[in-house]
This record gives structure tokens, sequence and C-alpha cells, in this order.
């Protein structure tokens, strides 16, 4: 445990005092703590090192583009990409996911195709597919996860078919925690000859990421979930596909010839990243990235996991709770409903106590409702998240009931 | 009561545990709102919570009734009536909310960010103050 007490140290927002609490941050799942090794290489940037990338024949340019590569290198290290080719730099996932749409989709969807997503989809996995469908006329179909939250093989099988030209799904669930069987169900989907978009967003966090074992054909995520900064996020796509596709939006950076009347358009990424990207935003990422694996994915895991248990195993203690996803396989997210208090008088409470959780249906509204509610609270771990930041949470739960 | 009294009660109250349950206790007297008018069309929007308001024109003066499914925005939406419930539209319009809610030392529920309806709904009640 003592390697957790160390970490600690590193995200210095962690030793604040919330309303004159120790700051009890379980909301990693909406967006994850930095570490300082972040904010000062973002720091050293801006003060030392900051320029334009990609353009300006002078040495803090070149060394500015190096460094913003070399974060390009370290994604496609991160997610054992085959080259740094596939890896595209956007504003985060939802971008990433809007980008295949917007490409991929408009380009190779036709009105006889079908699209496949699961009822656990986040709102950034369901409505771009909702707006192409509404635009190209495809079906767009929803497979249902079992009442626990978990992957239901059965439903998804039905539903893919031989005009399934895409899946997209989540790896793991923002609202249940639930991990999906990526690997089964991209082999299974790419026997129909249909391909895959994993929204990453939650699942890259939680366990070492290979994109080439899952061989998903695309893979979003977002920076500021894994420790990194806001404003950068990244899309994965295979060389071939990326290939294939139409940029996205149009301007400096990502062209080849330009004359008054036409334009050629670069290889990928760049033909993904017009204009001046986030630079300094894409280096710290590529800092976080480190960070989580001089730390080490598998530990990262099995620290969660640990926690995982340690929280179901208190949420039995509190009675009137129902914790809302209970897949046998599932990471450090907990929405939960307590009997007689509402969310949001909850929330009021649990920050009196320094603690944040997220109320609401955590953009994810059809899948609350699904699970049979209006609105939730969730707490979610990062790697940082101890024991005692679990005993507060029960015994802020505890203490909220005896208000009502 | 008027808000002078609950000013005065709220006074007596050191821990943040007295305040939410004194304001729990507001709620739970709050005139009820007829079940009928808990619908979409008088739901205040952007909640975390499900929250309405119903005007209904007393006079020259604007009767509020208001209601919310989550226990402590019930009470405070209950201190927002308190505020603005029986008055006249220029009565209502000069109120000046914040220093109140600062002066109870709820000002964070009156932030922008806070979406648990509070602001929206006093939006809508200078709105009716408008068109009513």
């Amino acid at each position: 445990m003592d390697w957790i007490e160390e970490i600690r140290k590193d995200f210095p927002v962690l030793g604040q005092k919330i309303n004159g609490k120790p700051n009890t941050f379980l909301d990693s799942g909406a967006s994850a703590q930095k570490p300082l090794c972040v904010i000062n290489k973002m720091m050293d940037v801006y003060t030392k090192e900051y320029s334009n990338v990609h353009r300006g024949s002078y040495l803090l340019s070149e060394e500015i583009t190096s460094a913003y590569e070399e974060s390009r290198r370290i994604v496609q290290k991160f997610i054992n990409a085959e080259s740094e080719k596939e890896i595209v730099f956007t504003r985060n996932a939802t971008e990433s996911i809007n980008l295949v749409a917007a490409t991929w989709g408009r380009k190779f969807l036709t009105k006889m195709d079908e699209v496949l997503i699961s009822e656990a989809e986040h709102h950034a996995n369901l409505v771009p597919w909702q707006m192409l469908r509404d635009e190209i006329g495809f079906v767009l179909k929803i497979f249902k996860i079992n009442d626990d939250g978990s992957f239901n093989w059965d439903d998804f099988q039905q539903n893919l078919n031989g005009n399934t030209k895409l899946v997209s799904v989540t790896g793991m669930s923002n609202v249940l925690g639930t991990i999906f069987p990526l690997k089964e169900i991209i082999a299974a989907a790419h026997k129909v000859g249909a391909k895959v978009l994993v929204d990453g967003c939650q699942y890259v966090v939680h366990q070492k990421t290979d994109v080439k074992d899952l061989d998903c054909d695309f893979f979003a995520f977002s920076g500021h979930k894994t420790y990194g900064p806001t404003g950068i996020g990244v899309l994965y796509g295979k060389e071939k596909i990326l290939e294939a596709m139409p940029p996205y939006q149009f301007g400096g950076d990502m062209v080849n010839v330009v004359t008054y009347q036409s334009t050629t358009f670069d290889e990928p990424p760049a033909r993904f990243e017009a204009g001046t990207p986030a630079i300094v935003q894409a280096i710290g990422l590529g800092e976080a990235l480190k960070y989580m694996t001089n730390i080490g994915m598998d530990k990262i895991t099995s620290h969660e996991n640990e926690l995982v248990d340690y929280m179901h195993q208190r949420l039995q203690e509190v009675e009137g709770v129902t914790e809302v996803g209970t897949a046998p396989h599932k990471g450090g997210v907990f929405s939960i409903d307590l009997k007689g208090v509402h969310p949001q008088d909850l929330a009021f409470i649990l920050d009196k106590e320094g603690i944040a959780v997220r109320v609401g249906h955590h953009c994810a509204a059809p899948l609350v409702r699904r699970m049979g509610y209006e609105s939730l609270a969730r707490a979610s771990f990062g790697l940082y998240t101890n024991h005692e930041d679990i005993d507060r949470f029960i015994a802020a739960l505890q203490k909220a009931k005896t208000f009502f | 009561m008027n808000i002078e009294e609950l000013t005065d009660n709220f006074e007596f109250l050191d821990s943040w545990e007295d305040k939410y349950r004194y304001i729990i206790d507001l709620g739970s007297k709050l005139e009820p709102l007829p079940e009928n008018y808990k619908t979409e069309e008088w739901k205040v929007k952007g909640c975390q919570s499900q929250v309405w308001l119903v005007p209904e024109k007393r006079g020259e003066k604007l009767h509020f009734y208001g209601d919310s499914d989550a226990l402590i925005v019930k009470g405070l939406i209950a201190i927002v009536l308190l505020i603005y419930s029986d008055k006249s539209p220029a009565e209502i319009k000069s109120v000046a909310v914040d220093n109140i809610f600062a002066k109870l030392g709820l000002s964070e529920h009156l932030s922008p960010s806070r979406r648990n309806g509070l602001i929206a709904m006093t939006e809508k009640i200078n709105y009716y103050a408008d068109i009513l």
C-alpha cells in the first residue's frame, strides 16, 4: 500500500482541504487529477521551449516539433500501435468519434448498411451515429446489455449480420464500470466484415491497452482522463483505413499542394490535424502516459481491482444502497442509488464532507433510464485512490441517511 | 414567517449539518404543489433534480408554487418562494436574492455552475414578473 501514499504526493491537489475536510476525489472517471511531472513539463515547455510546430526553420520550432512527434510515439507505444502514423491528435474522445463519423462514416456508409452500438454507450458514441443515420439513412442498431450491466453476447450476435458495417462500443462503461470482452466482439465483427471502433475513454486508464492484440480498427480516448491535460485526445486508426479517409477539417498543416483552385492533402496523421494543434497539451499527454507506464499498468490494474472488491464489500454495509452495474468484470466505477436519498441531495452532503462524486445521467441518459433510474450518484477511482477514500465515502453515505 | 425571521433563525445554526436539517424541514412544510402540475410544462430546465414552478396571479401579486423530488433542493425552493412569493412584479424585480443567500451562507447554491436549478428558478420568476 505504501507506494500509493508515495504516488499521492505526485498529485498536489489531493492534499488540498475541501470544506475543511481531506480531499476525497472520487470523480476521476469524469476527469483525472494531474501529476506534478505533467504540470512541470507543460510549464517547462511554455517557459523555455515554446513555439509553433511543423513550421519555421529555427531551433525552437525544430525542438518543439520533435517533442510533439515524440509524444505521438509515446502514444503509439502506450497502446501498441503498429506505426506512429496511426495516431491522430484530436481535442478529446468525442472529437475522435465525430471525426470517424464525419470522414469514414460519410465516405463508406450507405443506407443499406447497419451500425451497431450497445445500450451502454456514452452520448459521444451515440449521438454522432444518430446524426449520421439521419443524414445517410442507415440503420442504427442498439444491442442489449444484461440487467447487471454485463455484456450480452446473445443479443450482440443476434444484431450482428452481413449488413453491419461498423460496431462502435465502449471498452468500459462510464456508468456501470462493465469491461466489455473487446477481443471477442472485434473478432465476431470482423467475421461479418464490419469495422470496429472502441470508445476507450475509461478502458485505457484502467488496464494495458494493446490495439494490435485487440485488432480494433479505431480506438478513441481523451488525454484528461489519463492524467494528462484537457484539450488533447487521441484517435488511433489502422494505417490503411486512415489513408482511405478524407480530411475532417481544412486549413494549414494538412495540405500537400495548394493552388487558388485546388488542393491535395497530406498523408495521415497530418491530414486530420488541420491548423495549429494543442502542442503543449500533446506533450503533456506524452508525459502522463510515461508516468502511467513507469508505475506499470499491471500494478495500476491490480490496485484498482483490489479497491473495486473493497468498495463492493463495504457498500454491503450500507442499508438501502443499490450498486447499479455489478458485472463480474468491472473497473473502478460505482453508480449507486441510496434509498430515500435523492442523488442531488446526496451530492450536497458528500460535498460538505469533502467528497467529490458526480450525479445525474453521466452523459448516458438512455443507459441510466434503461437501468431504471433518472439520476445516479457515481464514485469513480483513479490510480491514486486509496482505502481511506472509500472509508470516508461509506461513512458519508451513512451520515447522509440520517438527514432524511 | 418572513425572510427576516428566517435570517434570524439561520443565525442560530452553527454547523452545515444543522443548516441542512433546517432546510429539509422548511421543504417538508412547503405548500404542496398539486400533482397535476408535475409535468414537463412546469419543469424548470437545467437541474440535476426535478424542479417545478407554477405561478398564480392573485390580484396585483404573484403567488408561486414549487416542488422538487430532491429534499434539500425542495427546502431551498421554500426559501426562494419565501423571498419572492406574494409580491408584485415590481417588488419581484427589485429583490436582491444574491444578498439574501449570502446572508444565509447559502451563496454556493446560487452559483451558475451548480446545476441545482435555483438560478434557473429565480430567472423564471423574474420572467413571470415580466409577462404576467
